[in-house]
């Protein structure tokens, strides 16, 4: 051939590898590896004194995966994981949305100073503000409860009741996160050619005809985009709950992730908690897929 | 939008106002009279709600910040004080002294700087490969490492750390630094990037007869500084916010990050509310002070990762 003749093309090839190498070993050994593991840890029962002693591991089949759906506690860790994505998610994006519209609003100046503020929220310690809204939300000396008392809105206890909890999750994920979906959107909104608006305008179209018959349409793919990566994100809430609230009250606010890091790390059941972390990884594919269909039933 | 070069996209026309196209050809002169007063209440609620918006923004931060100098139980107080009566540093001594900060603030430095140095090599080097250079089953080895984007990590960590225990890396840093020092998004990123470096430049190092690594070295890693900043800013601050894996991996307090050191506290110290917002102040000021400094590059991360999907 005459590609080993010249020498290059080969050399080219082999270097190629070499560069490839470290990443794709890492990221082989370090992460499918694992997630292929994790799948066969999840028909077995190893446990703690698998830990010390691994050939005392059995196969029991799917027994985890019965065990899981005939367990009430992992229902509830379901049903809160996709309260705050299906409400978490759409008012995230929501709000994500609203500011990238005003910030792109043409008679708005110090638009990079707005935007920089709006970012913050979301480059801070998840575990420390966590925290800080932890007293934000408090009973009797925190701030929202003193701000509500203005409006005759009386104390809530945000963390304490099981109504609340979540709700209270919620808002300071909102808050956490509206903005790095903003900074998409004005990217998106910042591609609209100019033209359409001067033409649904003259064709005698107000801003909310403007916004639903072209800014709405012509954003579907950014859409699509913050969807996908804000549902990803948000079933796998494990931090808030884990610094906030524990789980609770009476686990109202326990998630699939957290359910997972307390059989598998606190209770050492590895199998029992690998058949969990599959069933996660199984609903945010079937969430991505949906989406994906959603989108193009649309166009 | 450029998919090539992620370099148009961040930067492109973010205050593109154009005053001259605001009041547009009117008739009479009553009617710009009333155009103009109609923006000006518009201009008004716009900027009412952007301001409004921006103190939920700041407020949770800057009461952090307030109470974190205040004395003993001034912040557990009704109606709660904005200010402190006056300001104390004891919260912050404590935190150094007998809470042993200091040691988890050279933990977290200490591992976000090496898995961000590690991480800018072995990515830039992946995603270069991956652009400029030709070789069999390149196709295949990218569409793979693709999949992995959908896969969330959470479903690794139970093996991983089983294969961490038979390594006998559990509660060492390089428990936390080895599973950081590769990345898809990183890869992709550079990737992304280095399409646009033009292929006559890399032929014409070869000619003059540079080996690859010399190539990769004076040729490429020159060309793709910008998108390296990027990588490093977005690795830096994602392994020092990072705790569900730290919090799995180190048991041991003297290996403890700020996260995992931070939750830790706040279970002890829940009452301590002053204390609680000073490690909070500690832990989030390194972050924010990168993210204000080099946010352009920062927020070009973001932009490159959207148009990626």
């Amino acid at each position: 051939m005459s590609a080993t003749r010249t020498g290059m093309p080969s050399d080219v090839g082999k270097a190629a590898w070499l560069f490839l190498a470290p990443a794709l070993v890492l990221i082989f050994i370090f992460f499918f590896l694992p997630v292929l593991a994790s799948l066969v840890l999840s028909v077995t029962d190893f446990d703690i004194y698998a830990i010390a002693n691994p050939p005392t591991t059995r196969f029991v089949g799917l027994a985890n995966y019965v065990k899981l759906l005939h367990t009430p506690e992992f229902w509830t860790a379901l049903k809160n994981t996709f309260y705050f994505a299906i409400v978490g998610g759409p008012l995230t994006i929501a709000v994500s949305l609203a500011t990238a519209l005003l910030l792109n609003a043409k008679l708005v100046r110090f638009k990079s100073f707005f935007r920089t503020i709006y970012f913050t929220p979301f480059v801070t310690t998840l575990v420390a503000v966590a925290i800080v809204w932890r007293y934000l939300y408090h009973t009797r000396y925190g701030l929202l409860n003193y701000t509500l008392g203005h409006f005759g809105i009386g104390p809530i206890d945000w963390l304490g009741n099981p109504r609340w909890a979540m709700p209270a999750i919620i808002l300071m994920s909102v808050w956490k996160n509206f903005g790095y979906n903003m900074l998409i959107f004005i990217a998106g909104l910042q591609a609209i050619p100019q033209d359409l608006y001067d033409a649904a305008e003259i064709d005698g179209a107000g801003p909310m005809r403007r916004f639903f018959n072209v800014t709405l349409p012509l954003l579907g793919p950014t859409l699509l985009f913050v969807g996908v990566i804000t549902m990803i994100g948000y079933f796998q809430l494990f931090s808030e709950p884990y610094v906030m609230t524990q789980g609770g009250p009476l686990r109202a606010t326990t998630s699939v992730v957290l359910m997972m890091y307390e059989e598998g790390f606190r209770w050492w059941r590895m199998g029992y908690a690998a058949s969990i972390a599959f069933v996660l990884f199984v609903v945010i594919l079937i969430a991505t897929l949906i989406q994906f269909r959603l989108q193009k039933d649309r166009t | 939008m450029s998919r090539t070069n992620p370099r148009f996209v961040g930067g492109t026309a973010t205050e593109h106002y154009r005053p001259g196209a605001l009041g547009g050809p009117a008739g009479g002169r009553g009617r710009v009279d009333s155009a103009l007063t109609r923006r000006r209440i518009s201009q008004v609620v716009v900027y009412a709600l952007l301001i409004i918006g921006a103190l939920i923004a700041l407020l949770p931060m800057m009461w952090m910040l307030s109470a974190s100098f205040m004395p003993t139980g001034e912040a557990s107080t009704y109606p709660p004080h904005f200010l402190p009566s006056r300001i104390t540093f004891s919260h912050y001594r404590e935190l150094f002294t007998r809470l042993n900060l200091g040691r988890y603030l050279f933990n977290s430095a200490l591992i976000a700087f090496t898995v961000t140095g590690l991480s800018l090599v072995i990515n830039s080097m992946a995603g270069y490969a991956f652009a400029k250079l030709r070789f069999r089953g390149r196709d295949r080895a990218f569409r793979i490492l693709s999949l992995g984007l959908v896969l969330p990590v959470q479903v690794a960590m139970l093996p991983l750390f089983l294969l961490m225990k038979n390594l006998h890396l559990i509660n060492t840093y390089w428990g936390v630094i080895i599973p950081g020092m590769a990345s898809i998004f990183g890869i992709f990123l550079i990737r992304q990037y280095a399409l646009s470096i033009p292929d006559d430049m890399l032929d014409a190092a070869r000619i003059d007869g540079a080996s690859e690594l010399r190539i990769y070295w004076s040729v490429v890693v020159p060309g793709i500084l910008p998108i390296l900043a990027t990588l490093a800013i977005w690795t830096f601050l994602a392994t020092w916010n990072d705790f569900m894996w730290p919090l799995i991996v180190l048991s041991d307090e003297a290996h403890y990050t700020l996260p995992v050191a931070l939750a830790n506290l706040s279970g002890e110290h829940v009452m301590d509310t002053e204390l609680m917002m000073a490690g909070s102040v500690l832990t989030v000021i390194p972050v924010l002070a990168v993210f204000l400094f080099l946010q352009r590059y920062y927020i070009q991360g973001v932009m490159a990762g959207s148009v990626k999907g």
